[in-house]
């Protein structure tokens, strides 16, 4: 009895992260908001918002593909503002916010493409169309970020890396209004422009529809960042263990211990030095 | 080009939806096998460092 209470204190006392933290609490209330919301948004859409007079029922795919795009867009300009903040203080907290900030925007970039082309398939009769200018400067802008993958992992040293991914997403990030600017200049559009049009735009009903659906998407995007960059965080953590626990090499060997080492290695050097230190072992 | 009627769009709808769903899905699964495998690699390591705890405390 007593000794199962010692394990047990023990036990409690040595395993800290069974106990969900305060980061993973507010994961957690932050992933039932955005169900709350994206179940909201989906409701308005299909049983508030009228039908569109011009496209009827089909007009439904712009509350998910717009609210997507605009969301990509923006988590592109969030990764270049944490790079900037990253080669300002060299925080590498600020990195891996750009990073994951990217990852989750091309994520929602393949959703736009895919939601696009099948509205575009419903409305003009092809999956895609190369003159329209507004869809062929999201694929550049979609391509583009493609490219900070390779980029990102052909360098070897992590600091340079970091730095290089940095600069990558300022500059992309700058060209991300750049080109927004540019395609609302360009004459030709067969792209549908909703929100400000010469017959006065959209009705109230269907404005607060998009709002629902954009604060939805946005809540969504801000929870898949907040668990891509909890599973980092928790990776490097656990990298940190692993190093932490890795024997050290006996003084004088004149040799350094092999990294990164696996947890199977480890357990058999572990056994290997439990073996030593128990006393010379006898013939086998 | 004049409206679809309803059981035509409702196709493509519901396809844009379903798209969206299914890549939030897999990113979800994704998600799910990337943290199971941080989990039993800490459950290991957790194991490995109460083994040493162990020996050390042998005499």
């Amino acid at each position: 009895m007593g000794d199962s209470m010692t394990t047990h204190t023990r036990m409690t006392r040595t395993r800290p992260w069974t106990q969900p933290s305060s980061h993973w609490l507010a994961l957690r209330t932050l992933s039932i908001a955005t169900f709350a919301a994206i179940v909201a948004a989906f409701s308005l859409v299909f049983f508030y918002a009228p039908l569109d007079a011009d496209q009827g029922f089909i007009q439904k795919i712009f509350y998910l593909h717009v609210p997507l795009g605009i969301v990509a867009l923006v988590g592109f300009i969030v990764a270049g503002i944490h790079a900037v903040r990253h080669l300002r203080s060299g925080d590498p907290v600020h990195d891996a916010r750009s990073y994951v900030s990217i990852h989750i925007s091309v994520i929602f970039g393949v959703a736009v493409l895919v939601t696009g082309s099948i509205w575009a398939r419903a409305s003009w009769g092809k999956w895609w169309v190369w003159d329209e200018p507004t869809l062929v400067s999201f694929l550049i802008v979609f391509l583009l970020y493609a490219t900070y993958y390779p980029l990102r992992y052909a360098i070897e040293d992590r600091d340079r890396q970091a730095r290089y991914a940095s600069v990558f997403a300022i500059m992309a990030g700058a060209f991300v209004p750049l080109n927004f600017i540019a395609v609302r200049l360009a004459e030709t559009l067969l792209h549908p422009r909703v929100f400000a049009t010469a017959e006065g735009g959209m009705p109230g009903s269907m404005w607060l529809t998009f709002l629902v659906s954009l604060f939805g998407i946005a809540l969504l995007w801000v929870t898949l960042v907040g668990f891509e960059l909890a599973a980092k965080d928790a990776s490097a953590q656990l990298a940190r263990l692993r190093r932490a626990l890795q024997p050290r090499p006996a003084a004088g060997s004149g040799r350094r211990s092999s990294a990164p080492a696996t947890v199977s290695a480890m357990r058999k050097s572990n056994a290997r030095l439990a073996g030593k230190s128990r006393g010379p072992r006898g013939p086998e | 080009m004049p409206a679809l009627p309803l059981d035509e769009a409702g196709k493509y709808v519901a396809g844009a939806y379903l798209a969206f769903l299914a890549l939030l899905l897999v990113y979800v699964a994704i998600m799910a096998a990337k943290l199971q495998r941080i989990d039993r690699e800490l459950r290991s390591l957790a194991e490995l460092a109460e083994e040493r705890r162990g020996d050390g405390d042998k005499p």
